[in-house]
C-alpha cells in the first residue's frame, strides 16, 4: 500500500540535522537526476556539431579536420571537462545504484536494510569512481 | 527502518513508465559508459568512429532507444520533482508543456545528430 510523507522543504537546510538515511537517499537521487537530465541536453548540443561536420569533405573527415572531430578533441584536451567528466560518472553510478535499491524497495526486497543498502550505495559508487579515476585522465597531461 | 521516500505516487502509470525506463537505462547506460570510456577512450573520438557505430543498424536503433527512454525518465523524473514541491494550476501546466516541448526539440536534435552520423540523408 502507497504511503506519503510530510517531508516539507529541502530548502529549509536547517532541517538537515533531524535526516535520516532515506532521507539523503531521496535528496542526493533528486541531485543527481537534475545534473543527469542538464548533462543530457548539454550533451546532445555538443554532438550536434556531428550535423554540420556530415557536410564537410571526405578529406577533412579522414584527416579529422571536421567540426565535431576537432570540438570533442578540444574539449578533451582540458583537464577540467576531464575532472567533470569523473564528477558525472560518479553522479551516474549513484543514481544507477540508488535507482536499483529503489526498484528493489518498490518490489518489497530488503525493507528491512534500506539505511544499509543506501550506505553501499555510496562506498560502492566511491570505489568505482577512484577505480575509474586513471582511464578518464588518460591522455590528458 | 527507514521510511520510503519517492517523488512518484506509487502504482500510476508514470510511476510505472519511470521504472520500465530505470531497468533499460541502468543496462544501456552502463554499456554506453563502458563502451565509450573503457573500451574506446576520450581522446580517440573521431566523425569516423562515430559514424562506424552508427551505420550499423542495431547500435542506431539502440541509441534512439536510449535517447528517447532517458529523455523521458529524466523529464518525468524533474516533472515529478517539481509536483512533489508543490508546483500546481497554471504554472503545473505551463512546465509541463515546456518540459513537453523541451522534450520532442531535444529528441529531434539527437535523431538529426545520429543520422548525420548513419549518413541517412534526413538531417
Amino acid at each position: 500500500m502507497s504511503q506519503s510523507y510530510n517531508r516539507g522543504l529541502i530548502e529549509d537546510f536547517a532541517r538537515w540535522r533531524e535526516f535520516e538515511a532515506g532521507m539523503w537517499a531521496w535528496i542526493f537521487h533528486k541531485f543527481t537526476g537534475w545534473v543527469l537530465i542538464g548533462y543530457l541536453f548539454t550533451h546532445i548540443a555538443v554532438l550536434s556539431t556531428g550535423i554540420p561536420a556530415a557536410g564537410a569533405g571526405e578529406a577533412a573527415i579522414a584527416a579529422g579536420n571536421d567540426v565535431y572531430t576537432q570540438t570533442i578533441v578540444s574539449l578533451e584536451g582540458l583537464l577540467l571537462v576531464r575532472l567533470l567528466e569523473v564528477g558525472l560518472l560518479a553522479v551516474a553510478v549513484f543514481h544507477m545504484l540508488n535507482g536499483t535499491r529503489l526498484l528493489l524497495t518498490d518490489l518489497g526486497i530488503g525493507l528491512d536494510a534500506q539505511d544499509k543498502s543506501f550506505y553501499a550505495s555510496l562506498i560502492l559508487t566511491g570505489a568505482i569512481t577512484v577505480a575509474s579515476v586513471p582511464t578518464f585522465i588518460a591522455g590528458a597531461f | 527502518m527507514a521510511e520510503r521516500y519517492s517523488s512518484f505516487q506509487s502504482g500510476g502509470r508514470m510511476w510505472f513508465l519511470q521504472r520500465v525506463t530505470a531497468v533499460f537505462l541502468l543496462v544501456v547506460l552502463a554499456f554506453h559508459f563502458f563502451l565509450l570510456h573503457f573500451v574506446h577512450h576520450a581522446d580517440e573520438v573521431s566523425f569516423l568512429a562515430s559514424s562506424a557505430r552508427m551505420e550499423q543498424l542495431s547500435y542506431y536503433s539502440l541509441m534512439i532507444l536510449f535517447l528517447v527512454t532517458a529523455t523521458f525518465h529524466g523529464v518525468n523524473g524533474v516533472y515529478n520533482a517539481l509536483v512533489n514541491q508543490g508546483l500546481t494550476g497554471t504554472k503545473r501546466t505551463v512546465i509541463k508543456w515546456t518540459l513537453v516541448a523541451a522534450s520532442v526539440v531535444l529528441i529531434a536534435q539527437g535523431i538529426r545528430t545520429a543520422n548525420a552520423w548513419a549518413g541517412i540523408g534526413l538531417y
